[in-house]
């Protein structure tokens, strides 16, 4: 049984339960993708101004130049520049919390972690409203994604050493230090407001509730390269983050740098949270249900869960966009407010269960 | 799909009775207090090494100098006739396979899943990777719940399931901390000879014991830890001598042949 005589590879038949496991995750993901191609065109077609969707289809055809026909001036405008860019970014933001709270979770070996929970995206909202309020534009219009991105990557960090002790991270530390941040990002958001003109307080208080309603092609231009870096880099960590689960000592002892892992990792998400706040303010819970929705259908192992937690992330953002816009037409609920009601019962249910299973928080 | 990265590649084989690795007169301050002083200690290939000693010895934390986990504030550890600082964490998991004390899991990953962590280091193919796999489980006795989640068995059975992670590594270093601790009679007795197998076949392999009894039965050489140094190091039947013995233990010990095999039994001084 040394290295050297171990036979050379001839098949064996125990990978039955395997096999069987990729076959789920391979129907699931062409389900999602399935059906993120299929609420695209229907997202596109409802709203104040209806369009069908045959005809939605039949523009995005004549726009890439493959037949189709064009539609009339109104519809092609409220087609291309107020459906579209809004469908695109929710997209984004909806893949980038996703993966972001899969990730999460990863690194921190635990499963309630999440951007909006531990106070990452309150961290980086405290920078793109900073930016905001102090009507700083020398970026341009990444400026306020750069503000949110540098005070999301201190706030990662920040709970990051905050909550580690002995190699783990507790929950009920954990949970703590996102109250404590999120309070004191509060803070400073109200310290903000208090600062600013009226202008910028209209925008930051209807920002804080987490929308998508002022999605704009230039916006999605500000978001798309840290949202496409950050998605593209993610799942090469997927491998060492199954062994990450093992804890950070047998991880190494796997052959995993571990401290470059989470250094990296953070990074990560730090740019995938910034990403998502710095448009649509903080949108909670997105990353906290869909991950452990996919974990129960599929198992955790990451290679799976962090690539469909971005494709799950993108359908249910999408989903509960138009969902926000159309079930209290022609008023707009916000976005966030929206999936922070459908989003605290699973919290609730969540904790619960943990609790019930580890036999208490001590 | 692997992340596609240079990798190292494994050590070449060490002869039976060549050194896999030593410290050399190590000294671990944790917290100011020194846990090891002055220890050295070989690891040789095809040898089963028992740790013993009253607890605090510093048995563990001379298994974490050997894994390369704990820096030294004096001395040096070499592994392959190499200092370990020089080693990267991939080179180190081909070298050496480290079962914990306690293994924990953040989530439910399913017993074959944990097992296949095991072929991380390694650069072979899927078909060799379920050959180690399935061997691995086959030995430890755990192939039958493989597919049931890790976080549903009981302590025994997670201890196996780690062990058999551990093997699967198939290092020629072989630490094992404590892996009898919650194990039964018959699985005691199925770890060990398991450890006899490796070292039968060439490997190093280590191994913290607290029962004396198991480690006489199987352990090639023993070494007695005491208040961070080595009290005595040899074959079993030379090392456990009943002055050392109580004097290490701080209690009364008696050692005697078994009636028949004439196996050392060691037991504590009881008048009931």
């Amino acid at each position: 049984m040394t290295v050297l005589d171990r036979p050379s590879g001839t098949g064996t038949d125990a990978a039955a339960p395997p096999r069987r496991r990729r076959s789920t995750t391979g129907l699931l993901t062409a389900g999602l993708a399935l059906a993120l191609l299929a609420l695209i065109p229907v997202a596109a077609s409802l709203g104040a101004y209806p369009v069908p969707v045959g005809d939605v289809l039949a523009s995005a055809q004549h726009r890439i130049g493959l037949g189709g026909t064009g539609l009339d001036r109104v519809a092609e405008s409220v087609l291309w520049n107020v459906r579209f860019p809004r469908i695109v970014l929710a997209l984004l933001v909806g893949a980038s919390l996703g993966c972001a709270g899969a990730l999460m979770q990863g690194v921190f070996g635990n499963p309630l972690a999440e951007p909006g929970v531990i106070g990452v995206s309150s961290g980086a909202a405290v920078g793109a409203v900073g930016a905001i309020a102090f009507d700083l534009t020398f970026l341009g219009t990444w400026t306020v994604t750069l503000f949110a991105f540098g005070s999301g990557l201190a706030t990662s960090l920040l709970v990051y050493t905050m909550s580690r002790s002995g190699g783990r991270t507790e929950v009920v530390t954990l949970i703590l230090t996102g109250i404590a941040v999120n309070a004191f990002g509060g803070a400073l958001i109200g310290l903000f407001l208090f600062f600013a003109d009226t202008a910028a307080v209209n925008q930051i208080t209807f920002w804080q509730l987490g929308s998508l309603s002022a999605a704009t092609w230039p916006k999605v231009l500000a978001v798309l390269p840290c949202a496409v870096l950050g998605l593209a880099v993610a799942p090469l960590y997927a491998r060492r983050l199954d062994l990450l689960a093992l804890g950070e000592r047998p991880a190494r002892h796997l052959g995993v740098d571990v401290e470059r892992l989470r250094l990296v990792l953070v990074l990560v998400i730090a740019l995938l949270t910034a990403a998502a706040v710095s448009v649509s303010g903080i949108i909670g819970f997105v990353g906290l249900v869909v991950p452990h929705l996919l974990r129960m259908l599929a198992g955790p192992g990451h290679r799976f869960l962090v690539p469909a937690s971005a494709l799950l992330g993108a359908l249910v953002l999408l989903a509960a966009d138009l969902t926000a816009r159309t079930v209290a037409a022609p008023a707009e609920l916000p976005l966030g407010v929206l999936t922070a009601l459908l989003g605290s019962p699973f919290f609730f249910w969540l904790l619960r269960r943990t609790r019930r299973r580890q036999g208490g928080w001590a | 799909m692997r992340f596609p990265r240079t990798r190292p590649a494994p050590p070449a084989p060490v002869a039976p009775g060549g050194t896999v690795a030593e410290a050399a007169s190590v000294r671990v301050a944790l917290g100011g207090r020194p846990v090891l002083d002055g220890v050295s200690v070989t690891v040789r290939a095809g040898e089963v090494l028992a740790l013993v000693g009253p607890n605090g010895a510093g048995k563990s934390t001379l298994l974490g100098v050997l894994a390369a986990d704990l820096p030294v504030s004096a001395g040096e550890v070499r592994m392959h006739g190499r200092p370990v600082t020089g080693f990267s964490a991939p080179e180190l998991a081909l070298r050496r396979a480290v079962l914990p004390q306690s293994a924990v899991l953040s989530f439910p990953f399913t017993v074959e899943d944990v097992v296949r962590m095991g072929r991380a280091p390694h650069a072979s193919s899927p078909a060799e990777d379920d050959r180690a796999v399935a061997d691995a489980m086959a030995a430890t006795e755990v192939t039958a719940f493989a597919a049931r989640p890790f976080s549903a068995l009981s302590g025994g059975e997670r201890a196996r399931v780690a062990l058999a992670r551990v093997l699967a590594q198939r290092a020629p270093l072989l630490l094992l901390d404590e892996p009898t601790a919650a194990l039964d009679l018959r699985h005691q007795e199925l770890v060990l000879r398991l450890c006899r197998e490796r070292a039968g076949a060439g490997d190093a392999v280590v191994v913290v014991l607290h029962d004396l009894g198991l480690a006489a039965a199987y352990a090639h050489r023993v070494a007695v830890l005491a208040a961070g140094r080595v009290a005595a190091d040899g074959p079993p039947a030379e090392v456990f001598a009943e002055t050392l013995l109580s004097r290490v233990y701080d209690q009364p010990v008696e050692v005697f042949p078994h009636p028949r095999t004439d196996a050392l039994l060691i037991t504590p001084q009881r008048n009931l």
